[in-house]
């Protein structure tokens, strides 16, 4: 345990996972530091948290020995602006990252670090037109629970050389191994852009979708019955698609987003619900009565229900609309009796992949689908 | 009876006979994918008309302990497809029902042998269509496409298959279907279908897919731009991009792929350019339109001699023929050649062309160059005649040499034809033994017993573990054995 004692500290009181307390945390400034921790750290439980902003999400694990603080990975190994990528260690805050006028289109909640983004998988209003993680990612370094080292992708957007494990980790939630840097494929920051804001029925977004004005996002909130459309291109063509649009919603423009835009709807200690289904469902849970509000473009919304029983009908709606819904956070008392992944096609492969790489079953365990 | 006799007769048992041959002759039509000097003539060839079928013909081969390697329309470029001398070949060319287009979900649901540009057109009356276009989406299929994630001139702009996939039904090693993803968004779980798309036919094969549908854009503008030589072809690609534009496409040929385009189909380029660019826009008419302008005179800027612009479709066409059939049209030039698939960071690309240059030099050998100019996506077209001894080996390494040029330079040994038969050597030179070892727990975990397509992707294999009874079929053999190479 020597080496394990100079590379950690016990933890404090705010070091827990869903009311789970660590017994040590450690904080990497290197891959190499990292790989040398969890090589050494080979008996241990482990949870990886990043700013915390989304560390109480999921079941709490089944055991936690150690907490990984990813907050020393942190910082732009390279932005190659001519290349449109940028490489990042995992435990940067994306709203620290500069990148003059290129962007990493990952508007997910706000206060998250990339590596966090990465393994939870969030995304924003975005989504629509740039994709989420997986879209973006382009190239991942990850430290396997044995401790080694691994890469995969690279620094090239078109690159089809062996398997796209940026893709396995993305959405992992921490039970595969820790990220340590990503690569990603930038866009231009485009030189205008302008909402066009509009109570307006759920109706009207495959008005938006068919017409040909290539919205960026097409957000939606059903509590103020609001509809908002962002634009972005070039001044004459942002005034242009912004006209049609208004015709389409009604409405007016913008250059303020509405204050719901991108804000998960729930209390922090409230229940919290991902709901997709098909872009011709969204209507149904428009107007299904419970409050939803998200991505209206891509069929990707959230809700805050009250209870269990309000989970299960919103769940019960979007497998009816094949679709499928996740409860992202939830208090404990509800947490505990509630089955928060709900059914996971491919689950068996599922278990096989975790097998593999985690055979230990140390990384985040209990926290990810069917008690990976 | 061997134990492939054993096998042949239980698959024309539950497919029926004619779905299934033996006969050495037909057999032989099988014997290579797109990339046609490696051969091997399978032992069983399956061609099932379902998904269930397909499982059927699995499971058949996870209990014999075969290995099976699965073909769509065979145009692969990485040998992908090459059959296993002693395995089965399973054929999803059969499987071509368009099952729904669904303009309202933005999807379409089709079987794997499914013409690429035939989504496309299924889709094209509703407004919308299929981004992703291989240079062969003629007959490519959409099986092979997800096995190869495929990509295609516009996916500078718009992404590769991976990016326009949403649902997969495919049959795993073991014979089992499995179902992940479909019309919605983020399926829950580990992202199989993103492990799954460009595995390459190693993790299994896919049934059915549901693909995004791209609205068509409502204006496309294409021009031609002609410069004196490829570093001022690069400058101006260079400076389309930090001018913040993304073109759906920019696509480069340098002086020997355009004199080999010119003979091959007339395609008309301005005389004595040393380098043409193709440029497309598309997007909403105003949006086009300004950057349209600020393209043309960046390539002006960057000494483009003439600039065509395309006053119609035909005219766009006759700027992408030349383009499209710049592979098969050094054929006019040179009795043989190598096609090369590396990609470099776009900005390295004049000194990766005169390196290449050098290399080619060194060895004796020609090379034309013919790129997708915008992401670094490289295409040289290595030139030789077999008939000169001595020749083909200088061909094959420049070809090599260029590949190591892509690696030191940050890039890949494959931007879209992948990996497959061809490149498996060179896959340690990219990735190390650690990074290759941890792409094979994931094929661990799908295929323990490297039933599907060994051989391909990874030089050597990896063990999944102890498993006790068990025999590997696959790697205590030589990796393709029966392989003629010509």
């Amino acid at each position: 345990m020597g080496a394990l004692d100079e590379l950690t500290r016990p933890a404090a009181d705010g070091d827990h996972v869903g009311g789970v307390p660590a017994r040590l945390v450690a904080s990497p400034g290197s891959t190499a530091e990292a790989a040398a921790l969890i090589a050494a750290a080979r008996e241990l439980t482990v949870v990886i948290r990043g700013a915390g902003t989304k560390v109480h999400w999921g079941p709490p694990p089944r055991a936690l020995d150690l907490i990984i603080d990813t907050r020393r990975l942190a910082g732009i190994v390279e932005h190659a602006a001519g290349d449109l990528i940028t490489v990042v260690r995992a435990g940067t805050p994306l709203a620290d990252l500069s990148l003059g006028d290129q962007q990493l289109v990952l508007d997910g909640p706000a206060g998250a670090t990339v590596g966090g983004t990465v393994a939870a998988n969030t995304s924003g209003p975005l989504r629509l037109r740039y994709g989420t993680v997986r879209d973006l990612l382009i190239g991942i370094t990850v430290v396997r629970p044995d401790g080694k080292v691994a890469r995969s992708g690279g620094k090239v957007v078109k690159n089809v050389a062996g398997y796209d494990l940026g893709k396995l980790f993305t959405g992992s939630y921490g039970t595969l191994g820790l990220i340590t840097e990503c690569a990603f494929r930038l866009h231009p920051v485009a030189a205008a852009r302008v909402y066009v804001r509009a109570a307006a029925p759920a109706s009207v977004v495959a008005a938006v979708l068919s017409a040909q004005v290539v919205p960026s996002a097409i957000e939606l909130d059903s509590a103020t019955g609001e509809v908002a459309v962002l634009l972005e291109g070039t001044p004459a063509g942002v005034r242009d698609r912004a006209s049609v649009v208004e015709k389409l919603i009604g409405g007016e423009l913008s250059e303020q987003a509405p204050a719901w835009w991108g804000v998960p709807p729930w209390h922090p200690d409230g229940i919290g619900m991902k709901l997709s289904v098909p872009k011709s469902r969204v209507p149904a849970l428009a107007e299904s009565g419970f409050p939803v509000r998200g991505s209206a473009g891509t069929g990707v919304l959230y809700a805050a229900p009250r209870d269990i029983t309000e989970v299960e009908r919103l769940r019960a709606l979007c497998v009816r609309n094949a679709g499928h819904a996740v409860v992202l956070t939830a208090p404990p008392p509800v947490r505990d009796i509630l089955d928060m992944w709900g059914p996971v096609p491919g689950l068996a492969l599922m278990r096989r992949i975790k097998d593999q790489f985690d055979p230990g079953r140390r990384f985040a365990p209990g926290r990810f689908v069917g008690g990976i | 009876m061997t134990d492939l006799d054993a096998l042949a007769r239980r698959l024309r048992e539950s497919l029926g006979s004619g779905q299934v041959i033996t006969d050495r002759q037909e057999l032989r039509t099988y014997e290579c994918d797109g990339l046609a000097h490696y051969r091997v003539v399978p032992a069983i060839v399956a061609l099932p008309h379902t998904a269930e079928q397909v499982a059927t013909v699995v499971r058949a081969c996870a209990d014999a302990k075969v290995p099976f390697v699965a073909r769509g329309s065979g145009t692969g470029l990485s040998g992908g497809a090459l059959p296993h001398a002693d395995g089965v070949l399973i054929v999803t060319a059969q499987m071509r029902r368009i099952l729904d287009v669904v303009p309202e979900d933005e999807r379409a649901v089709v079987e794997p042998g499914v013409i690429n540009l035939q989504v496309t057109r299924a889709a094209s009356p509703h407004g919308y269509y299929y981004a992703p276009d291989p240079s062969s989406q003629q007959i490519c299929s959409i099986g092979g496409n997800v096995a190869e994630n495929s990509g295609g001139a516009h996916c500078l702009k718009y992404g590769f298959t991976t990016n326009h996939v949403t649902g997969l039904q495919f049959v795993a090693p073991d014979g089992e279907l499995v179902r992940v993803g479909g019309r919605a968004e983020d399926p829950p779980g580990y992202d199989l279908l993103g492990a799954f798309v460009g595995s390459e036919g190693t993790l299994g094969i896919a049934t059915e897919v549901t693909v995004r549908l791209t609205r068509l854009p409502e204006s496309v503008r294409t021009l031609l731009a002609a410069f004196h030589g490829v570093d001022a072809a690069g400058a101006a690609t260079s400076a389309i991009i930090a001018a913040g534009v993304v073109p759906a496409a920019v696509e480069m040929m340098d002086a020997l792929a355009i004199e080999a385009a010119e003979a091959a189909v007339a395609c008309g380029y301005p005389p004595g350019a040393g380098a043409v660019l193709i440029v497309e826009l598309d997007g909403p008419a105003a949006e086009v339109e300004a950057q349209f302008e600020e393209v043309t005179a960046l390539c002006e800027e960057s000494g483009a001699f003439e600039i065509r612009i395309a006053a119609d479709d035909a005219e766009r066409a006759l700027f992408w023929k030349g383009r499209k059939s710049a592979f098969a049209a050094v054929g006019r030039i040179s009795p043989d050649y190598i096609v090369q698939d590396g990609v470099i960071p776009r900005t390295a690309l004049p000194s990766v062309l005169r390196k290449i240059d050098e290399v080619a030099a060194e060895n004796g050998v020609r090379v034309a160059n013919v790129f997708h100019a915008g992401d670094g996506n490289l295409h040289p077209l290595v030139l030789f005649d077999d008939g000169v001894p001595g020749e083909a080996e200088r061909a094959e390494t420049t070809s090599g040499a260029i590949i190591d040029l892509c690696i030191e330079y940050g890039g890949s040994i494959t931007g879209e034809h992948g990996v497959g038969a061809d490149k498996a050597k060179y896959m340690p030179r990219m990735f190390g033994d650690d990074d290759l070892d941890t792409m094979q727990l994931l094929r661990c975990a799908f295929d323990p017993d490297g039933l599907a397509n060994p051989g391909k992707i990874f030089p050597t294999p990896r063990l999944c573990g102890e498993r006790p009874g068990r025999h590997r079929a696959a790697e205590d053999e030589d990796r393709f054995p029966g392989v003629e190479v010509f």
